[in-house]
């Protein structure tokens, strides 16, 4: 049975490795992402990002542009994300007091 | 929780680096517009500078800083400053998280530079509160004190 694990292990390994030999470079300015239009001849996103960011919004940073900005409801959910995980473990782990009477918080 | 030893250099050294680390949490913070940085990183900085607290002088003197039922309120408070950032301007007549339409000043662009600082604000406050809470949390429910 472990001879099998290993070796699905190691075939999913081979066909990452070999998915990511597809990849384009980091930084190639002619890899389809970063073209002006995509392949479907619609206009990119991030081209217009990076000509408006600092006319929009006054900012330097263009990644706080499209963090705060641009998705703005993506941080909203990923603020919401960390704020019911602090609500769960408050639920799950707080501890109330009975032997005085009282309750901790 | 029961400190079985006072150790003065622990004491000394993280009460000397947390108030830098807090100093530097509000840079990363508010200068978030013009370099790496923003309301995710900030927060977690100024949680860390609680929480060294918390680890080295006990639990019951670091309540003198931030008291523990604070937090829960206060992460509330941050995810209800950037639902209500949101709001406002929807009121103004955009859409919802739409800052150009709050009227800080004329300028459009300007407004909704203000209006990230708003929100990097709500998010800086609600990591920093929700991640001390579970650190609480945790202390909690393993010992009994």
């Amino acid at each position: 049975m472990k001879v099998v694990n290993y070796l699905i292990m190691i075939v999913f390994c081979a066909l990452m490795i070999y998915a990511s030999l597809g990849l384009p470079n980091r930084g190639d300015a002619y890899a389809d992402l970063n073209k002006e239009k995509s392949l479907s001849q619609t206009p990119n996103a991030a081209s217009y990002y990076i000509r408006n960011a600092k006319k929009d919004a006054e900012t330097e940073n263009m990644v706080t542009v499209i963090l705060a900005d641009y998705r703005g409801y993506d941080t909203l959910g990923e603020e919401t994300v960390i704020f019911t995980a602090g609500l769960v473990c408050f639920l799950l782990l707080r501890k109330e007091k009975k032997k005085n009477g009282k309750k901790k918080r | 929780m029961e400190r079985k030893k006072d150790n003065p250099i622990v004491s000394l050294v993280s009460r000397t680096v947390s108030p830098f680390i807090m100093l530097f949490a509000l840079y990363v913070i508010f200068h978030g517009h013009y370099s790496p940085g923003g309301g995710f990183q900030g927060g977690t900085m100024l949680a860390a500078a609680f929480i060294l607290i918390r680890l080295s002088l006990g639990m019951e003197i670091s309540q003198l800083q931030f008291k523990s039922r604070w937090a829960t309120p206060l992460g509330s408070a941050g995810v209800l400053i950037y639902f209500g950032t949101g709001l406002v301007a929807l009121l103004f007549g955009g859409n919802f998280l739409d800052y150009g339409f709050i009227p800080f000043s004329k300028v459009v662009a300007e407004n909704r530079s203000i209006g990230i600082l708003c929100i990097e604000i709500g998010v800086a406050i609600a990591v920093m509160a929700i991640i001390v809470s579970i650190y609480d949390d945790l202390l909690e429910g393993s010992s009994d004190d």
